[in-house]
């Protein structure tokens, strides 16, 4: 017989042995399948986890995957902390990338030390705007956000087809549904001479920082905390339930916008109908993998992007088809929730006594 | 009174003893709920089992009802070797439990809920004719055919009763029966349970009142600290006799000293309130309540629960508030429409019923717990915006010290902490915020004697101290010991005040039945 016993002190390791486990797992069965395929586990693990890294243009790719990752993550372990599902943080990330691109395309050949600082701030009001509207409904109409954040998501992303199919097309791109490159005082630096990482994942990085900082010493930060753990202690605190739904969504949604106006300067340098692999998305996962700690945030958006990295080392060197990305983020999303119990109950093996 | 006899005779048959348990242990981990437990309960004996909070009264019903398996030790039930691997199991063998926290659907029909209980009956005209009859045998009126939400909690208990001799037991256990009824209804109840052992069935009977157990009980199992240390004829023994064996320590009388000239004081608060419909359609709207209270002296709000006393500690505290400024009104200012934080800035503070969830969260630590309602005290909170956990540390840290919290640490979570040294911290945290006004509700429930007795000594002094303190609670002799002026609320309404001198336990009982009280 297998028992499952609540623990009587949880200490604060087991948070992370048990995500050891998770990960321990997904590699596993990772393995497990790439031998179902007849392929070599250790080589080809090997091969699609271990040699991305070696080289700078492959640490640079790393980097540029995890940006959004890390930068939402935060964002959004702030606001499930606080209880509010903000489900669309990809609406979002394509709301702050179109509207800061479109920032970009109306200077566009204007240099000046100031046109990043209103790209980036564009993008952000974007994003800002598109985490307002379902805090708006939850507040007044008590919609549910998690319906209305994900469906706007789609809103967002058609918006984003529209114009660039439209009035954002680049005029002499034979009618390519794309938007003009854009120009050097609308994108970000760089960081490696090779591969796409770029100075977004320092931001990203401070964001992490600021996050845990908010957590800890804000006092926002532990009245969006407790809202989350008990509406009615929060309201015997005095603490409204309103402003939390509020924070926690203009929060997601301005640094979401933030993230996909970085996207956009820093890594793609144009608008098209496609500026994200689903990064609001695989955010939900970089949360959850760092237990909602906003310094954890940092490996588990890293750990993520690999998976990305891998999923396409996958393709290029096994052949194998390009859904695996997700078969290992869904693996390892899937090995996290499970292993979560074993922080609060242990397993004992035993017979009935 | 024959058809008692036969059934008597059948169930004596066997033998004097019903049920035996012996060298019973039962662990969680490293901790000892229950260590070689001996109990015998005989044929037609009503036997109580006496402890405080967490002396192992409940682990030991949960294995003779078969909840739990013991670890070791063997029990015996008719001189047949007894070991229920299930609920249902006990039921086969004859044993029924009454709960604490009652099993019923909300939603359903009292028939409806008694056949869920039944192995294979349905809701139809036989099984009526048979509970029928059963009510009519035992004196339990229940109406079948209506819906268990509309019950008041003494209704709700007997269907649960109705279920369990349904099943014809030999053996009944009832945990803490009258927490929540009024004198009358423990009155009723009295008479069922005699009649019971009338009957030659044996009950097993948990409770903390030790009044109840000296009126009912014919032998009484004393428990501490997972051990039972004496079985007594609780007869022959004073409630305070019983009371130091069950604590292990001498009690202290609590008595409200003379309400000093407190009375003749202008009032500090007064509430004066026409209907409030509370946000959640479970809670009662409250209607034409008046209060007022002065300083230093302490107001007792008692009612059966569900009677609105929730709605009205929310008015109070300010979760609730009123758009009338002038329905409350605090040292000549109107406060009805500030919210919680206004209030608590202008000495207005509270401890409701639910420790965990709604005083404190149980996921943080007790220094965390201290930020929720104390944060503009101390420093703590420094430039209305960034936390100082050195200083909600050290609030937390004198809270502990001066109350005598049992507890590892100011880093120990909120849940961590038992029921009485939970709602000590509590009271304390805002008792060190000098409250003018302090509103709390059944302090004392789920606590053991002597942390009773310390919290009630904590809010005798609140008010000695100059608070007016307004109790709101279910347990009539905490309110007759503790408060100067009492008064009940029933279907939302408040009765009149009076002096509690001059208050009867019955007088109360009536008063909490809405006697009284004009429409």
């Amino acid at each position: 017989m297998i028992f499952v016993e609540a623990r009587a002190v949880t200490r604060w390791y087991h948070e992370w042995i048990a995500v050891l486990i998770a990960l321990l797992l997904t590699v596993a069965t990772a393995s497990a399948l790439l031998a179902s395929l007849g392929l070599d586990p250790v080589s080809s693990l090997h091969r699609i986890f271990i040699r991305p890294l070696t080289s700078v243009y492959g640490v640079s790719e790393l980097l540029a995957k995890a940006t959004p990752l890390i930068t939402i993550g935060v964002a959004l372990a702030l606001g499930f902390r606080a209880g509010v599902w903000n489900i669309g943080a990809e609406g979002q990330l394509v709301m702050g990338g179109l509207c800061g691109g479109a920032v970009a395309l109306a200077f566009w050949g204007i240099d000046g030390f100031w046109v990043m600082p209103l790209v980036l701030l564009g993008g952000t009001l974007g994003g800002l705007v598109w985490g307002a509207i379902p805090a708006f409904l939850k507040v007044r109409f008590n919609a549910n956000e998690i319906l209305v954040s994900l469906m706007l998501t789609y809103v967002a992303i058609l918006l984003l087809s529209v114009m660039v199919h439209g009035p954002l097309r680049d005029p002499e791109g034979f009618n390519f549904p794309e938007s003009r490159l854009f120009h050097d005082a609308a994108t970000l630096p760089k960081l490696f001479s090779a591969g796409r990482g770029h100075i977004g994942f320092i931001f990203a990085i401070l964001f992490a920082v600021l996050g845990t900082w908010v957590v800890k010493y804000w006092h926002l930060g532990f009245e969006m905390r407790v809202t989350g753990l008990s509406t009615s202690a929060a309201r015997f605190a005095g603490y409204s339930r309103d402003r939390t739904v509020w924070m926690a969504l203009l929060i997601g949604g301005a640094v979401s916008g933030f993230a996909g106006v970085v996207e956009v300067t820093g890594n793609i340098g144009q608008l098209v109908p496609n500026i994200s692999p689903s990064y609001g998305f695989t955010a939900i996962i970089v949360a959850f993998l760092a237990r909602l700690h906003p310094l954890a945030v940092i490996p588990a958006g890293l750990l993520v992007a690999l998976s990305y990295l891998a999923g396409e080392a996958a393709q290029l060197s096994l052949g194998v088809p390009a859904a695996t990305t997700q078969v290992f983020q869904g693996l390892l999303l899937f090995f996290l929730l499970g292993t979560s119990l074993l922080v609060n109950y242990r397993i004992r093996l035993g017979r009935v006594v | 009174m024959t058809e008692s006899v036969a059934i008597a005779e059948r169930l004596s048959a066997s033998s004097k003893q019903c049920l035996g348990v012996r060298g019973l242990s039962k662990y969680f981990g490293d901790f000892a709920a229950n260590r070689d437990v001996t109990l015998s309960v005989d044929a037609g004996e009503i036997h109580a089992l006496l402890g405080e909070n967490g002396a192992g009264k409940s682990t030991l019903v949960k294995m003779i009802y078969g909840i739990l398996k013991p670890d070791s030790g063997s029990m015996e039930l008719l001189t047949n070797p007894y070991s229920p691997d299930s609920p249902s199991d006990a039921k086969h063998s004859g044993v029924g439990m009454v709960f604490q926290h009652f099993a019923v659907f909300d939603a359903l029909t009292v028939l409806e809920n008694i056949a869920l209980g039944l192995e294979g009956r349905f809701p139809d005209e036989t099984l009526a004719a048979e509970i029928a009859e059963v009510c009519e045998r035992y004196r339990l009126h229940v109406e079948l055919n209506r819906r268990v939400h509309d019950l008041g909690a003494g209704e709700r208990q007997r269907v649960e009763i109705i279920r369990v001799l349904m099943q014809d037991p030999r053996l009944l256990i009832l945990d803490e029966p009258t927490s929540v009824l009024t004198p009358q209804e423990t009155e009723q109840l009295f008479t069922t349970l005699d009649r019971l052992s009338d009957e030659g069935r044996s009950i097993i009977y948990i409770s903390h009142k030790l009044d109840e157990v000296r009126a009912l009980c014919d032998r009484a199992t004393l428990m501490r600290a997972g051990q039972v240390v004496d079985v007594v004829d609780p007869r022959q023994e004073s409630t305070r006799s019983l009371g130091e064996k069950m604590i292990g320590e001498r009690l202290n009388e609590t008595k409200r000293s003379k309400a000093s000239n407190a009375e003749k004081q202008k009032a500090r608060l007064t509430v004066r309130v026409g209907d409030v419909y509370p946000e959640s359609t479970r809670n009662v709207v409250l209607n034409d309540v008046y209060l007022s209270v002065a300083p230093g002296s302490i107001l007792g709000i008692s009612g059966v629960s569900g009677n609105g006393q929730d709605t009205l500690f929310d008015v109070l505290s300010g979760e609730l508030t009123l758009p009338n400024p002038d329905s409350m009104v605090l040292d000549g200012e109107p406060i009805a429409h500030l919210g919680v934080e206004q209030r608590r800035l202008r000495g207005l503070l509270g401890a409701p019923e639910n420790r965990l969830g709604h005083a404190a969260i149980p996921e943080l630590t007790l220094w965390e717990n201290v930020i929720l309602t104390a944060r503009h005290t101390r420093g703590i909170l420094k430039n209305e915006h960034l936390i100082s956990g050195t200083s909600a540390k050290a609030f937390a840290d004198e809270v502990i010290s001066t109350f005598d919290v049992r507890t590892q640490s100011v880093n120990a979570k909120a849940s961590s902490l038992s029921g009485g040294n939970l709602q000590k911290f509590l009271i304390g945290r805002e008792l060190l915020g000098q409250p003018k006004v302090f509103i709390v509700s059944n302090p004392t429930w789920g606590v053991d004697a002597k942390a009773q007795l310390f919290i009630h000594q904590m809010i005798m002094k609140m008010a000695d101290e100059g608070a007016s303190v307004i109790l709101i609670s279910q347990d009539i002799d905490e309110l007759l010991s503790v408060t100067d002026r009492i008064c009940a609320i029933c279907h939302g309404k408040l009765s009149r005040t009076f002096p509690t001198d001059e208050m009867t336990p019955e007088h109360l009982g009536a008063l909490m039945l809405g006697q009284e009280i004009d429409s």
